[in-house]
């Protein structure tokens, strides 16, 4: 008894209370082993005593009484620590204060100085509270090589005195990119074919899912934090449906949309409809319509084209990335032909070892009847498949055009 | 208050490049930064070097104190951008460093490298 309940409050509530031990210690290191000692305090006190009404607030009262002792032990003759012992022992912190703190964790996270990859795991050990151990796991690197990249971005915040705050309105622009970017990256990580019918790909799906819902609840105001939840739950509702019984990829096409999980569908529309009207549109919400456009369709031919190319239109407007190049073909081909679709195409730049632009553009061949440039596409996209999921499907499609 | 030094990286200005008209812009861009980032308190020094055709890289060989001296000519790395000056910030933290640096002139002609300043207790 009582081990269950701690692991759920520092699953739901460590990153919160790690953030406000952040904000007192100015030291994520510290705030951490801060924690860690309440947990053992914890571990023993809820077996005996049963578990605190607000386990979250109980952890973080034993938090900071350990950061205290400990400053005290150490350092208390320094101005600095005076300064941490008296916001250590402050009265509670308001609502206002902890959405602050976790808001000002995840800006930190996520700093332009550090790399992306960085940002990933600091996320996810700070605001997540994975272990090292199981990040390095869902990431299938070393877990030494995951405990230096993680003890090197808390050595660079500390040295070179990354901030720990909120940016300004002014700065969001150019700050919140990012955040949502490290969120929608340990989405997209855990949607990979390889991993989404693994446990690892869940396990990351549904936690950039409940970051994104953090995001919403602290940063209500802003259209692009819903847009990058209503798309997750978009895309995390088709999950069901996009690998067969028999293991194989499906296409959109082919899914069973009974499959489809309808209550996170409907969730990421009523989001949309939400935060559309307010017509600060940006890339995430793009996505996210275009994502419930497809998830909305009862049946494959039922898909509202029309409106998904214009959309594609727009978002290439916004992010003329290759990814949003090659869908915006095949939407235009869906409305206009193969022929309009290898136009697009055409204008794609660098896209040489990208299987999902050969065979896209094998499809458009194929369909025009042009059998051996199909044939040549696809050869090239099986060259750079990068697992065997797809080399299998590409394979069946090779053997279909040799007939 | 941290400090930070603020590495000025650029294409190496080679004789006979540019023109008259063009030192005499990026003098005057430094020039501006100078006023701005002097009038805040922010520099607490720097330099602009010479060309790395006048670098010698000097090094101790043995890995110990009393090894041969060895004296090469240029600089330790060959790269395309060579490190062309470097001003001494002070700033409240990496951000307010960072918004400093882009309004060095080299942020622009080339790239600017922030690294802290290692503090030495006594």
């Amino acid at each position: 008894m009582g081990i269950p309940e701690l692991e759920e409050t520092l699953r739901i509530e460590g990153g919160r209370v790690l953030a406000t031990l952040i904000r007192m210690t100015r030291d994520i290191g510290a705030a951490e082993d801060a924690l860690q000692e309440a947990s053992i305090v914890a571990l023993a006190s809820w077996q005996t005593e049963g578990v605190p009404e607000k386990p979250g607030a109980w952890l973080l009262t034993v938090a900071r009484r350990k950061a205290l002792d400990r400053i005290r032990r150490e350092t208390a003759r320094l101005p600095k620590e005076r300064e941490a012992v008296q916001l250590l022992t402050a009265g509670p912190s308001s609502e206002q204060d902890q959405r602050q703190d976790e808001l000002s964790l995840l800006f930190t996270c996520c700093h332009p100085a550090l790399s992306n990859e960085a940002q990933i795991a600091l996320a996810l050990r700070t605001i997540s509270g994975m272990t090292t151990v199981e990040i390095a796991r869902v990431f299938l690197v070393p877990e030494p090589t995951m405990g230096q990249r993680i003890s090197r971005a808390k050595k660079k915040i500390k040295i070179a005195k990354i901030p720990y705050r909120v940016p300004e309105d002014h700065e969001l622009p150019d700050r919140l990119p990012a955040v949502l970017s490290t969120i929608y990256l340990i989405f997209t990580t855990g949607h990979a074919p390889v991993d989404a019918s693994h446990n690892r790909g869940k396990l990351l799906m549904e936690e950039a899912i409940r970051l994104g819902r953090r995001l919403v609840y602290l940063m209500p105001d802003e259209p692009e934090c819903v847009g990058l939840l209503s798309l997750m739950l978009s895309v995390a509702a088709r999950q069901p449906g996009r690998v067969g019984s028999d293991g194989a990829q499906r296409l959109l096409a082919d899914q069973n949309r009974a499959l489809w999980n309808t209550e996170r569908a409907d969730e990421a529309n009523r989001l949309l409809e939400h935060v559309l009207p307010l017509r600060r549109v940006g890339p995430y919400q793009l996505q996210a319509a275009i994502s419930s456009l497809h998830t909305l369709a009862p049946i494959y031919e039922a898909t509202d084209w029309p409106q998904i190319r214009d959309l594609y239109v727009l978002l290439d407007s916004m992010l003329p990335t290759p990814v949003v190049q090659v869908n915006r073909a095949v939407a235009e081909f869906m409305v206009s032909g193969p022929e309009r679709g290898l136009q697009i195409l055409d204008d794609v730049p660098d896209m040489e070892h990208w299987h999902l632009f050969w065979s896209t553009k094998a499809h458009f061949l194929s369909e025009m009847g042009r059998r051996e440039a199909a044939l040549a596409a696809y050869e090239k996209a099986f060259a750079c498949a990068p697992d065997a999921m797809d080399r299998a499907f590409l394979e069946d499609r090779i053997n279909a055009l040799r007939g | 208050m941290p400090k930070y030094a603020a590495l000025i990286y650029g294409p190496a200005a080679d004789e006979g490049t540019g023109t008259q008209e063009d030192w005499a812009t990026v003098i005057a861009e430094y020039n501006q930064f100078g006023d701005d980032a002097g009038a805040a308190g922010v520099i607490l020094g720097g330099e602009a070097l010479q060309d790395t055709n006048t670098a010698t890289t000097v090094t101790v060989s043995g890995g110990a104190r009393g090894g041969d001296i060895v004296t090469t000519d240029g600089p330790f790395a060959e790269t395309k951008d060579v490190l062309g000056g470097f001003y001494l910030l002070e700033a409240s933290d990496l951000d307010e460093a960072i918004k400093w640096a882009a309004q060095i002139p080299g942020a622009w002609h080339g790239c600017i490298e922030v690294r802290p300043i290692m503090e030495f207790e006594d």
